[in-house]
């Protein structure tokens, strides 16, 4: 590839004649690239006045060690290339560009640029406005820790897929069936398996108290290691250590279709009275709550993953909508400092809404300054 | 100790990957490019080997004590076992490769087909009308599902139209929202766990 490349900016550099129609561009000017790791130069020019009959630029370098050489092309119309083939850091590249025709007549060289050098950055610039609002939301979520500390009490509304829990477990343990939850299919690293984590413990100490049994299938091996550590965690603080069964928090299958096959399987054949799916669910949501619901359980399903939700709605009995399931460890366990942090959420939500109206209000009036402060680009 | 250590990783690693997302200087990008990912690798393989004997424990349990179904665990078993051999064997020459194509690929998309048949047996349920929200989805669902084929066009002129707003606004305006919660979620979540404020992950309150 990058031989072709080569060739074809020789095959250029070698064009004979010269353009008659069309000027250089102008005002070259090269900039070190920004927010980047280095070895990338910025080149911006202003299109010649008369445009018609240019098929590119071709765009040429020198350096302090390096003769002015065809660097690089870019299409016509365009009025900016990114220079990263073989740019080092710290050496003084100077550019020229010229026109080229479809039949590579060629214009001038432009005025060349100024001598300008490349440089790692050490700090994402386009990106502060994101850490400014990491930093205040952090703000927020320690301001309401502490005030939970100091005793403020902070209205929660009711969850009903939550509320259920209870009332799921406990019809589990009266049919004398096993309780079946799937902590999705994505690996530890991602938030909403946390967040089944998360919501495992309360579970499983409920499934212990009832002297139930819990099933956890599992796609990932570090998910399963931490689901058994978190089950068998949740049994000894009831001090039921003994009924906690490893054999039940197992590794199935690790492809997609795989496991949905023999979650589905478990499901026809151990027929548990109460199915939890919490966690990230793609394509296999519909196939997972669809055969749970022929089998008659009770069914709660929550996940982050938007487009997933309408078929947890369609086929399950309860369904935890997005933050709600980020949500859950503080509604079950009824901490005041998890359940403070989702008070800030609510203030950050409020943050956004402000800001989307007021956005609306000045971008309709044509000022458009607004919306520089939310775009990373 | 046993509580303090994790938390102290916990912080050290979920801080140090929020700082290098901000900052695209060659030693950030190796430390997460090589240290980060080359560290999941070789805990991956590790917890693989648990998670194949959870597995063939697992089976063998269950074909030991002859549970329902249990055959279908010695066909697991056979499978995984066969398909390891198979590809050790041919170097995962052509033989391995067909059985991937002509054996688990048509697995694959014969669990993925019946969707079709689940998602017909769920909007029938999810269609009843049973109250104002139901027969609100009944009547939406009906026009999105009509102006998407070209009998809807046919019908009337202005039904694609009107399916493409109701895609591109009330829907669109919904699904952001949930996702700006997910968002504002996800982010609390991840710092309550740098903090130390949730714990439940490994076995604390």
């Amino acid at each position: 590839m990058k031989s072709m490349l080569v060739g074809l900016l020789i095959l250029f550099s070698q064009t004979p004649g010269v353009l008659k129609t069309g000027n250089p561009p102008g005002n070259l000017q090269a900039v070190d690239t920004p927010n980047d790791r280095g070895e990338s130069i910025t080149l911006k020019w202003v299109l010649p006045e008369d445009i018609s009959g240019i098929k590119g630029y071709q765009i040429f370098r020198e350096a302090e060690e390096e003769s002015l050489h065809l660097a690089g092309y870019a299409p016509a119309g365009k009025t900016e290339y990114i220079d990263e083939l073989g740019v080092k850091n710290n050496v003084g590249y100077r550019y020229q560009i010229r026109s080229i025709s479809p039949e590579g007549l060629v214009s001038p060289f432009s005025e060349p640029s100024p001598m300008v050098k490349a440089y790692p950055q050490w700090f994402k610039k386009n990106l502060t406005n994101s850490l400014v609002m990491i930093i205040i939301y952090l703000g927020l979520i320690l301001y309401f820790v502490q005030a939970a500390k100091r005793g403020k009490k902070i209205f929660l509304r009711r969850v009903p897929g939550l509320d259920a829990l209870d009332e799921a477990v406990g019809r589990a343990t009266e049919m004398g069936k096993p309780v079946l939850y799937v902590p999705g299919i994505w690996p530890m690293s991602e938030v909403a398996t946390i967040a089944a984590m998360n919501i495992l413990k309360p579970v499983a100490k409920k499934v212990a108290q009832y002297d139930s049994r819990i099933i956890v299938p599992n796609i990932y091996p570090i998910v399963m290691n931490v689901a058994q550590q978190t089950v068998k965690e949740a049994f000894t603080e009831v001090g039921k250590q003994d009924s906690y069964k490893e054999d039940d928090i197992f590794y199935l299958a690790y492809e997609q279709f795989a496991f949905a096959a023999g979650v589905n399987g478990l499901m026809v054949r151990e027929k548990p009275a109460t199915n939890l799916f919490l966690g990230a669910f793609f394509a296999e949501s519909l196939l997972l709550a669809e055969t749970g619901n022929m089998t008659g359980a009770i069914q709660i399903a929550g996940t982050d993953r938007v487009p997933q939700l309408p078929f947890f709605v369609a086929a399950c009995d309860y369904c935890i909508m997005g933050e709600e399931l980020y949500a859950a460890s503080a509604y079950l366990s009824a901490d005041p400092r998890l359940v403070s942090s989702i008070k800030a959420q609510d203030w950050g939500k409020m943050a956004i809404v402000i800001s989307l109206a007021l956005g609306s209000a000045l971008t309709i009036f044509g000022l458009w300054f607004i919306i520089s402060w939310f775009t990373t680009g | 100790m046993r509580r303090t250590l994790p938390l102290v990783i916990a912080f050290g690693i979920g801080f140090a990957m929020l700082i290098q997302y901000f900052i695209p200087h060659p030693i950030s990008e190796n430390f997460y490019n090589v240290i980060v990912q080359q560290w999941f690798i070789i805990i991956f393989a590790f917890q693989f080997v648990l998670a194949l004997r959870s597995f063939f424990m697992h089976h063998i349990r269950k074909i030991s004590q002859k549970k329902e179904g249990y055959w279908f665990s010695a066909v697991a078993i056979a499978s995984a076992l066969f398909m390891a051999i198979a590809g050790f064997a041919t170097k995962r020459g052509p033989f391995f490769d067909s059985l991937y194509k002509y054996m688990y690929a048509p697995l694959q998309a014969t669990m993925f087909s019946l969707l079709a048949f689940f998602i017909a047996s769920a909007a029938f349920r999810a269609f009843r009308a049973r109250n104002l929200q139901a027969t609100l989805l009944l009547v939406t669902a009906t026009i999105v599902m009509i102006g998407r084929v070209p009998i809807g066009d046919y019908l009337w002129k202005g039904m694609p139209d009107l399916v493409e707003w109701i895609m591109t606004v009330p829907n669109m305006a919904a699904m952001r929202g949930i996702r700006i919660g997910v968002g504002l979620g996800a982010i609390a979540t991840a710092m309550k766990i740098m903090l130390g404020i949730e714990r439940s992950y490994m076995g604390g309150e």
